[in-house]
């Protein structure tokens, strides 16, 4: 223990580091300001290790090798990266967590258009709109004002007999009209075969054959 | 107009805020943002482990490890504790684990030949008493004078550059030292003193031996 009246120096030296950090009472404080005073060696104990802690404490005393911060985020950027369970681990893996489902979704969108453009998209037409396929030019056809469909003679589906006028299939289509797909089925473009809309013509037109093969 | 005292206060004000936003940003689930709490600590995270492993290889992967570690129990860290001091922790506690694995570490230093327990506590006598002068902060711009404190500061035996590092670089307070030393708050305290009087003895020799040659001091004087 101190005695507080008086202290030599090496009492001094003893509580020289708890007299820096403040961690001595009042007394012995006050005691060790006068030794201070007259005591030469000891201020000069004291003011150096005073100014030493007073450099080593200063930040620019901690110095890192070039390159350590680099470094160091890469390895916590692999860490997070590991963890893709866990929701946005990095700036990166939190855009990849977004950009993936989105990703999937836009193909899958894509895929869905492109197959209607290729398959069904036709099949939005009307059956009667369907375009000839190699027909006779110099074919008779029957056209009437009812409608834009060209007929062969004595086909039951034409509209407005009243109206109806011979002519050639050339003249018909050249005049905007479309084969009948009761008795013209055979010129129409079967490249949809095998689509389900495909049967369903075929299935309606049975009934046709006898008038297409009963044509003159 | 703003007192100086004022903005920094309120510069350090904003700081800890935004580390605390940070903590709570991450804890709760945007990981990202880790790097950007931990980054101005990075510093004093490697030497911490300096301290301990004395091989700046070994330091900075034990850094990297501390703050993998932290980053995986930041869920653990409580509001009421500076999230500097635990980190720092961490980092010891890495070091010294590494320290006890690997049994590789040089334990020599000054005072290394008596640096048993009679030693520790027994006075130390300050060497030199020539008159001191100051030598200014501005001295650390100089890389030569970091790498002289540096070296000073190596010699020192590890128990009482561990307890120096960690109360006088780290800026750890004496309770929160012996904890993350695993040692009495007297010890803490009795190797300072000795820690840091070393030094001083170790600075004034260091100026004997034309380290600081080059310093700002007025010609003809010493900084002690």
């Amino acid at each position: 223990m101190v005695n507080h009246e008086a202290v030599n120096c090496e009492q001094v030296w003893r509580e020289i580091s708890n007299y820096i950090d403040g961690d001595v009472d009042a007394a012995l404080r006050s005691t060790m300001d006068e030794h201070f005073r007259t005591c030469k060696k000891c201020a000069s104990v004291l003011a150096g290790t005073r100014n030493m802690v007073q450099l080593y404490g200063d930040e620019r005393m901690l110095e890192v090798p070039a390159g350590f911060s680099r470094r160091l985020e890469q390895r916590l950027e692999q860490r997070l990266e590991k963890k893709p369970a866990r929701a946005s681990h990095s700036r990166w893996s939190s855009w990849a967590a977004w950009l993936v489902p989105v990703a999937a979704i836009a193909l899958i969108a894509g895929g869905v258009l492109l197959t209607n453009s290729l398959t069904h998209g036709r099949f939005i037409k009307s059956y009667h709109a369907l375009p000839a396929n190699n027909i006779p030019p110099d074919l008779v056809v029957v056209v009437s004002s009812g409608s834009k469909i060209f007929h062969v003679p004595g086909c039951p589906f034409i509209h407005d007999k009243v109206t109806e006028r011979t002519t050639t299939a050339k003249q018909a289509m050249q005049e905007g009209y479309v084969p009948c797909t009761r008795c013209l089925r055979q010129y129409l473009k079967t490249s949809l075969t095998g689509h389900p809309g495909a049967d369903d013509v075929e299935r309606e037109e049975e009934p046709e054959e006898v008038v297409s093969t009963g044509g003159r | 107009m703003s007192e100086p005292g004022m903005v920094l206060n309120n510069s350090a004000q904003a700081g800890a805020t935004r580390e605390q936003e940070l903590i709570a940003s991450v804890q709760g689930g945007q990981h990202e943002l880790f790097y950007e709490l931990v980054r101005p600590y990075e510093r004093r995270v490697y030497a911490a482990a300096l301290a301990i492993l004395r091989n700046e290889h070994d330091a900075e992967d034990a850094a990297q490890e501390a703050m993998l570690k932290a980053f995986a129990n930041i869920r653990q860290f409580r509001a009421e504790a500076r999230f500097s001091t635990w980190l720092i922790q961490i980092t010891v506690n890495e070091a010294l684990m590494r320290r006890r694995r690997e049994r590789t570490v040089p334990m020599e230093g000054i005072d290394g030949h008596r640096s048993g327990r009679g030693d520790e506590d027994s006075d130390y006598t300050p060497r030199d008493f020539a008159d001191w002068r100051e030598i200014p902060s501005e001295a650390l711009e100089r890389k030569e004078v970091r790498q002289r404190l540096a070296e000073a500061l190596g010699t020192l035996d590890r128990k009482y550059r561990e307890v120096f590092v960690l109360r006088d670089m780290e800026h750890l307070n004496i309770q929160e030292t012996a904890e993350a030393l695993g040692i009495t708050v007297a010890s803490v305290k009795t190797r300072l003193l000795r820690a840091r009087l070393m030094l001083r003895d170790l600075l004034a020799a260091g100026w004997e031996q034309g380290w600081f040659s080059r310093l700002p001091f007025e010609k003809g004087t010493k900084p002690w």
